[in-house]
């Protein structure tokens, strides 16, 4: 977690309001985002979460899905219409698949099911963020000596070219688009391979390890981290 | 409330009274219509009779007198069934005819008039009635014609009797036929009460009797039997859920515990903290995941789920999950392969690519060939290593198939295999919330299909089945559905 606080405190401190009216998990949320160094504003309805969204520039938005006054969907419609487009997450007990649809439907940006772990919160929200979300539609991804080409599908690392699978590359592809972020278990499920089921197996960390002994294997410095307790990260680190 | 008040406020009952009232004003109309026609068909005869008579004798007296008057008289009175006649000087007193006596008044006024007489052949002194016409002869005689009435008396009699029969019976028929209509409506919606009580105060597997007629009551009792069942269903496999629940959640917790417990009490040092909390959270993460998938059965089983249905091709869904697992398979050392073939599929697709999964993991958790038994041939060590995941279509179904050849699963155990926790004895040492296969059966039967556990000798073949016939159909409704909509 000390990694990822010193990495997100370098440029401007990051902004974030949290709208939940449960006062522990908000009072917890709250100091475990200060701690990493975010600035983090609190709001325990839905009014006032609104009004202070609507002032306020944030980076990112945690919303609770049952809120009092006004409930998250509907705060984020009203946001959305008035052409807020600051990034939401969805926090909700209901986790099913068609609960998900609804809360992206109605304009969030992630959807996290309760109870969840800090370490997927934290990754989730820098995913999310505008001033950490990378170089979003870059048609070439650099990470050290790592190069990857969107458009012609190719990679290399250093004078080498690699050979992936369709399905690696995918991978490779997001874990670059957020190079120097955390990313999960969870985040890659959904993202390349587009499943909201929770494997029961460690599936991702086998592919992660195909994939890691294809770029990083009989190379010196190993650009693909685990992180432990929370996901993997790429990144050109020496620390 | 006393029975006869229960009976009484029934509405087959009150459906009767309302009946009889119409059917008794019914009758009693038509008797009145039929009694009053006959009377005046009846009188019109017996005027028509009695002026033609007049008329004749007038003429007969007016010719001959009355010698020839009274000798016509005498005649006529002697006919069989003969009308009334007399004649009265102008002093009043008789002059010829058959009638004895007349009610006082009628020969002083002339015209039409009803009068009770006596004949004078007739030996009974009962007097009758007759309606009779009196003219005036010009020498101050006077004729009196006249028909007796009890023709009329008679018929009229019949008709007084036929009414008070007929509503007698109306009101009997009416009053006992409703009675027994109602107390049978009754009996049965009492014996339905009774039981819907009964259920009510917590025997849910109380159901409605249901007669052989095959009546409205025989229909609705078959229809909130059905919906009893179906609830009956419904909480058994909630208490199932809960029973489980209690036990397979509260086993971890219990662990989760005291291991939190154990950690505070001994005085560890940091790493041994960290490892502790570290165990706890790892513990703590499988509740969730077991509890996920508790939820998700759940809200299949209940149909919940039916929404975030569209079409798609069951072969990419096989190949997606074969993507997913291969490398995993490969470090087991088994080989996971795929055969799709197209078969379209109407149905929750991340729910099917999530019921296909449990059964690629089970698979490759339970489907390694027994090391005990090493086959000579390498061919035959190959193919026992192989998992081997197909699509196709079948018939009306979608068939989404795993097989492994690992020990298979006994025929005997494979029904309770589906049982929510249940692992089997052979598979009690490897981790697993035991919910996999349950959750496979309940998103086939989510879709109308079913899971079937079958023998591939060895090994086990889990299908996911799933009709796409219903699916199909389901699209051609919606199809139907749209054309009107867009023409108006």
């Amino acid at each position: 977690m000390s990694t990822t606080a010193s990495q997100t405190a370098t440029a401007s401190q990051m902004r974030l309001l949290i709208i939940e009216d449960d006062r522990e998990s908000a009072d917890y949320l709250v100091k475990a985002f200060r701690e990493v160094g975010y600035i983090a504003d609190l709001a325990s309805d839905g009014e006032e979460g609104l009004s202070l969204a609507d002032s306020g520039d944030y980076d990112v938005l945690v919303v609770d899905r049952m809120l009092p006054k006004r409930d998250g969907l509907s705060l984020i419609g009203s946001l959305r219409e008035k052409g807020n487009r600051t990034p939401v997450l969805i926090l909700s007990a209901l986790g099913q698949v068609d609960d998900r649809i609804k809360g992206l439907r109605a304009g969030g940006d992630d959807y996290l099911p309760k109870p969840y772990s800090f370490a997927e919160l934290l990754a989730r929200v820098e995913v999310l963020s505008r001033r950490h979300g990378g170089p979003a539609e870059e048609t070439t991804y650099k990470v050290g000596d790592l190069e990857l080409d969107r458009l012609s599908h190719r990679v290399a690392r250093g004078k080498d070219e690699l050979t992936l699978q369709p399905r690696e590359f995918r991978l490779l592809e997001y874990l670059m688009k957020h190079a120097g972020q955390v990313v999960t278990r969870t985040m890659l499920l959904e993202n390349v391979w587009d499943y909201h089921f929770d494997p029961q197996t460690n599936v991702i960390d086998v592919h992660i390890s195909r994939l890691r002994s294809k770029i990083d294997k009989g190379f010196e410095r190993p650009l693909l981290h685990t992180i432990r307790g929370a996901g993997y990260m790429i990144r050109d680190g020496i620390r | 409330m006393t029975a006869f008040g229960k009976l009484i406020r029934t509405t087959a009952f009150r459906l009767t009274l309302v009946y009889l009232f119409l059917f008794a004003l019914f009758a009693a109309s038509l008797l009145g219509y039929f009694a009053w026609n006959t009377r005046r068909l009846i009188n019109e005869q017996i005027t028509a009779t009695v002026n033609a008579e007049i008329a004749e004798i007038e003429i007969i007296y007016a010719r001959r007198g009355l010698q020839g008057l009274a000798l016509t008289l005498g005649r006529r009175t002697l006919r069989p069934g003969a009308n009334l006649y007399l004649v009265t000087t102008p002093a009043g007193t008789a002059f010829g005819g058959n009638v004895e006596s007349l009610s006082p008044g009628v020969m002083a006024s002339s015209g039409w008039s009803e009068t009770a007489y006596r004949r004078l052949d007739e030996q009974d002194t009962a007097h009758h009635r007759a309606l009779v016409r009196v003219t005036q002869l010009d020498n101050g005689f006077r004729l009196l014609v006249g028909r007796d009435l009890e023709e009329r008396r008679r018929m009229f009699g019949i008709v007084a009797n036929a009414a008070q029969w007929s509503l007698l019976v109306v009101i009997v028929l009416g009053l006992g036929g409703g009675i027994f209509v109602a107390r049978r409506v009754l009996h049965r919606i009492d014996a339905m009460t009774g039981t819907t009580q009964r259920i009510m105060a917590g025997d849910l597997s109380g159901r409605l009797p249901v007669g052989r007629s095959g009546d409205e009551l025989d229909r609705l009792a078959e229809n909130l039997n059905a919906m009893l069942e179906r609830i009956e269903a419904l909480m058994t496999g909630l208490k199932e859920v809960s029973d489980n629940i209690a036990h397979d959640l509260k086993t971890p917790l219990t662990r989760l515990r005291n291991r939190a417990e154990e950690a505070l009490a001994s005085s560890g040092s940091e790493s041994e903290y960290r490892a502790a909390l570290e165990r706890t959270i790892e513990e703590s993460d499988g509740l969730i995941r077991t509890f996920n998938a508790l939820l998700m059965i759940a809200r299949a089983e209940s149909g919940q789920a039916r929404g975030n249905m569209d079409d798609f091709d069951a072969a990419d869904v096989a190949r997606g999950i074969h993507e997913l697992y291969e490398p995993l398979a490969e470090d087991d050392g088994l080989t996971l392969r795929v055969r799709a073939a197209p078969a379209a599929l109407h149905g929750n697709r991340e729910l099917i690519s999530q019921a296909l999964a449990n059964l690629v993991e089970n698979a490759i958790k339970y489907g390694k060939p027994d090391p005990a038994v090493q086959p000579l041939d390498a061919a035959v060590a190959a193919r026992s290593k192989e998992i081997l995941i197909e699509s196709r279509r079948e018939g009306d179904s979608v068939l989404l198939s795993v097989t492994d050849h690992g020990p298979g699963i006994p025929e005997g155990d494979r029904k309770y295999a589906v049982e929510r926790f249940v692992r089997l004895e052979a598979s009690r040492t490897l981790p697993g919330s035991g919910l996999g296969l349950s959750l496979a059966s309940a998103v086939a039967t989510l879709h109308g299909g079913e899971l079937r556990l079958g023998d591939a000798h060895p090994g086990l073949v889990a299908t996911l089945a799933i009709p796409a016939r219903a699916a199909s159909g389901d699209r051609l409704a919606a199809q139907t559905q749209d054309v009107p909509q867009k023409v108006a």
